[in-house]
């Protein structure tokens, strides 16, 4: 919504193949029959799994369908929730946190590294169209500021060094650690536990 | 029922109404942009706040139900304090361009912000700016002073039924539309214009045109179908500039149909304003008393049998009254106020009208359409229909064409024979039909112009006795006519007297002298040798084929009764003068009757008013329904088994009035580009 439009071509038409099919089936049967609408957020992300990480004009036309629901409702959908990417995307979709937690711990400089080791703009795609580089709003990971988003996986504790190296990792086609990128584990305080680390002792 | 305290008043009001609603009955003015009492909910833009005790924050009153013991203050420091807010917030983004907005003088947004709002702006940040929207040629945009308030969504997806319209995007880059660029396909379209409480929406044919103080506002009815909306026309001089709704709960409610609206820009293009006789071959402009000696000439070389009448769909009752005496006086007996040809009208009354009445059509639980697209034959009278099918618990089945009718039903079948069936208990529907406490039938005008239709109305009228349908309170045979003269006409008896001849021998080339009262959907070259005298207020197929035009008004241009297809009997007003040398129906008539040596027995509106009421009782009890007492009419006989089709091809020409209107041209070729595919040679 808020990127440059770049000169892209829609597709004219969508289809599930055959396993994302099986995997729409599923979400639907969760919900109670002629309440399969409530299956349109997932079968969004499939859809734009299936293509190649967005989702195309005739996608949300063919999920609106599929369930049965006016594609207006898709569209709405699709255009509300930044998860949804409406025009391509590279192969690898970098999306910085710049909400207040992470800002406040240094998301400027992220956001820099990012720029200055892609070589684009935030918005723009790499031209060997590796790469996308775009701003989130909080992807939840507070704790561990400052983040984020690569695909499907979280970087966290990041600084300059940490993300260049992600970055040119993830160039050269390696697999970059994924979480806490500094001696933490999951969420938890740095250097360890400082409370509960030891029996409550009484009985 | 709780009871409320308002303001210090105390106040009873039903349960399930809302704190605003509540308000309003105690009598006190809640500002709001959101609400709208025939839409859902949305709470969205928060000008209806109230104080409520015990309440830590004023409230959203649209949206809170009332309770038993609420006290409410709507008059306060706190709430005039929290008005102001919510005001600045909603005109932050809005682009204050009044001068040059054509909602300026009837604006909700410029009104509140005079009542409840700052008288400053504090804001010196920079606007947001949304691309306006292509929604077809009626509904003109400006985005950007939209205020997301989403009654034209509410609108399309509740009472239009063509959820088309949506909010895409999130908080500030929210925009109303509808995303894939495309012509609004729904008939009601234009009544957003009327809901959108700024100017976002705005009519496109009116656009510029004038501003609401200059404006003349007459309260009449309209005529493009037979539903008889209640309509309110705004003149300039002699110009009708637009045509807006008035509420009626019984009728229309608050809506009108695209045609009813917006087709009165026909009234302006392919008038007949002077008096034409045809010399060698061409029609040549005359004078009122030339045109009648060329008539008198030849009727009175022309003996009474061999002289017909043909009303038109727009007639009313008082050129019907008129013209039904002079033939009478003229010693014919064939005259016909079913220009289609429809075999309705003989035998009882109540075998011609929608005898559940609109409103009635929200007590049915069960409802069979036969024959009928509501939808294009009376648009508003479907979202009634889907009204009472968003209410829940009620089956819907359809016999003939299988089209978007905007809510779901059963297709049971295409022609009579699944009549026959239905009507046999053969079909499962029939046994739905039984079980209903309020089942209905609407036949539609397609059926009755059917060569078999006695037998088909024979049919439904047995349907509708072995179902139940007819029963102390309840009567469920429903007659949907598409002509507004057509009740009126059938009231009156225009309709062949004692061995006359009807629309089809008429047309049969039989007749010397034909006259036609606004007549032009009729096939033209039956009339065969026939001396045509056409009078009327458009050039159409009548014209074009008249020996002798008589310029008349058209229903903006005169007080005259129309009947509606409940039988409701209503008047329009005088809004501008006929064009040119046109003159009232009624008063050519009688003006006629002169010439022809067989003055008609009134001089005056009042005095044809009284004698008509004298023959026809109802039709003085004006905005009365006469209800119909059940009786025999159709026939028994074989059916041919036709699908039954809808008489409607294009929706949005269908009289004189609308084929002469530039915008329901346009609406037609914008309706045709979106239903036919797109070659090549496009663009």
């Amino acid at each position: 919504m808020n990127t440059p439009t770049q000169n892209f071509e829609q597709p004219t038409s969508f289809e599930f193949t055959p396993e994302v099919m099986d995997m729409a089936k599923a979400h639907i049967a969760k919900y109670p029959a002629d309440r399969q609408a409530s299956a349109v957020m997932p079968l969004l992300d499939l859809a734009q799994r299936q293509h190649d990480g967005w989702l195309p004009r005739a996608a949300m036309d063919y999920v609106a369908d599929f369930l049965g629901m006016p594609r207006i409702e898709a569209y709405e959908v699709a255009t509300f929730y930044t998860m949804y990417n409406l025009e391509p995307v590279g192969k690898h979709h970098v999306q910085v946190c710049t909400n207040l937690p992470c800002w406040l711990r240094g998301s400027d400089q992220i956001v820099e590294a990012a720029k200055r080791n892609l070589g684009v703009e935030m918005g723009e795609t790499t031209d060997d169209g590796l790469f996308t580089l775009s701003s989130m709003e909080c992807l939840g990971a507070c704790v561990n500021a400052p983040m984020m988003q690569i695909n499907d996986d979280y970087y966290e504790d990041l600084d300059e060094t940490v993300t260049e190296s992600i970055l040119t990792e993830l160039r050269h086609g390696q697999t970059p650690k994924t979480g806490s990128q500094i001696d933490r584990k999951s969420c938890e305080p740095i250097g360890g536990l400082t409370s509960l680390n030891s029996d409550a002792g009484g009985d | 029922m709780p009871k409320l305290t308002i303001d210090g008043v105390e106040v009873e009001v039903d349960a399930g109404l809302t704190v605003l609603q509540a308000c309003e009955i105690a009598g006190r003015e809640i500002p709001r942009f959101c609400y709208h009492e025939r839409l859902s909910v949305a709470g969205n833009c928060r000008m209806c706040l109230v104080e409520m005790e015990r309440a830590p924050k004023p409230i959203a009153s649209c949206a809170m139900p009332v309770g038993d013991g609420m006290v409410i203050t709507t008059d306060s420091e706190t709430i005039r304090q929290a008005r102001k807010g919510v005001m600045e917030f909603l005109l932050i983004n809005h682009p204050l361009d009044c001068p040059i907005c054509d909602q300026g003088g009837e604006c909700d947004l410029q009104d509140q912000a005079m009542g409840y709002g700052y008288d400053r702006s504090r804001y010196a940040e920079e606007k947001r700016a949304v691309k306006d929207k292509n929604l077809g040629p009626l509904v003109s945009t400006v985005m950007t002073r939209c205020i997301h308030c989403t009654r034209c969504i509410r609108f399309a997806t509740e009472i239009a039924g063509v959820p088309e319209l949506g909010a895409t995007g999130r908080g500030e880059h929210m925009e109303v539309g509808t995303y894939v660029e495309k012509t609004l396909s729904s008939e009601l379209s234009g009544n957003i214009i009327d809901l959108c409480p700024v100017g976002a929406l705005t009519s496109k044919p009116y656009s510029f045109n004038a501003r609401p103080w200059e404006l003349k506002k007459t309260e009449s009815i309209d005529v493009m179908d037979a539903l008889g909306a209640n309509i309110r026309i705004d003149t300039r001089g002699a110009e009708v500039l637009r045509i807006v709704p008035r509420n009626n709960d019984d009728v229309n409610e608050e809506w009108i149909s695209d045609k009813s609206r917006f087709a009165c820009d026909g009234l302006r293009r392919q008038r007949l304003d002077q008096p034409f006789v045809r010399q060698d071959g061409k029609l040549q402009a005359v004078s009122w008393d030339e045109a009648f000696a060329a008539i008198a000439g030849k009727v009175k070389s022309t003996s009474g049998n061999k002289i017909a009448a043909i009303a038109g769909d727009q007639a009313d009752c008082e050129s019907m009254y008129a013209l039904k005496k002079l033939m009478e006086s003229l010693g014919s007996a064939n005259m016909d106020c079913r220009q289609d040809g429809a075999a309705v009208g003989e035998g009882s009354r109540a075998g011609y009208l929608f005898n559940s009445t609109i409103a009635g059509i929200e007590d049915a639980d069960a409802i069979l359409i036969v024959g009928a697209d509501p939808r294009l034959e009376s648009p508003v009278l479907n979202a009634r229909i889907r009204k009472r099918f968003l209410g829940g618990n009620v089956s819907i089945g359809v016999i003939g064409e299988e089209t978007d009718l905007t809510y779901r039903y059963d297709y049971l079948g295409a022609g009579p024979d699944t009549l026959a069936d239905v009507a046999a208990g053969s079909n499962s529907f029939a046994q739905v039909l039984k079980d209903a406490s309020n089942p209905m039938i609407i036949v539609g005008s397609g059926v009755l112009t059917r060569a078999d239709s006695a037998a088909v109305l024979g049919t439904a009228r047995k349907l509708a006795e072995a179902t139940g349908m007819i029963a102390d309170g309840w009567n469920g045979f429903n007659v949907l006519h598409t002509a507004a003269s057509r009740v009126g006409g059938l009231d009156l008896g225009f309709v062949p007297g004692e061995g006359g001849a009807g629309t089809n021998e008429i047309l049969s080339g039989s007749m010397d002298v034909v006259y036609l009262l606004g007549a032009d959907e009729i096939d033209m070259a039956a009339l065969g040798g026939a001396f045509v005298v056409y009078q009327g207020h458009h050039g159409d197929a009548g014209a074009h084929r008249a020996d002798v035009i008589l310029p008349g008004a058209a229903y903006t241009e005169k007080n005259a009764t129309y009947v509606n297809l409940e039988g409701r009997v209503q008047r329009t007003q005088l809004a501008s003068f006929p064009v040119g040398e046109a003159k009232e129906d009624w008063a050519i008539l009688r003006a006629l009757s002169a010439e022809l040596g067989q003055t008609l027995a009134f001089d005056s509106l009042a005095e044809l008013r009284d004698r008509m009421t004298t023959a026809t009782p109802s039709l003085g009890n004006i905005d009365d329904i006469a209800a119909a007492e059940w009786g025999g009419f159709g026939a028994d006989g074989a059916m041919n088994n036709d699908a039954f089709a809808s008489p409607i091809e294009n929706f949005f020409m269908t009289d004189p009035i609308s084929r002469a209107s530039q915008t329901m041209a346009e609406c037609t070729a914008a309706r045709d580009n979106s239903t036919t595919a797109r070659t090549g040679t496009h663009g």
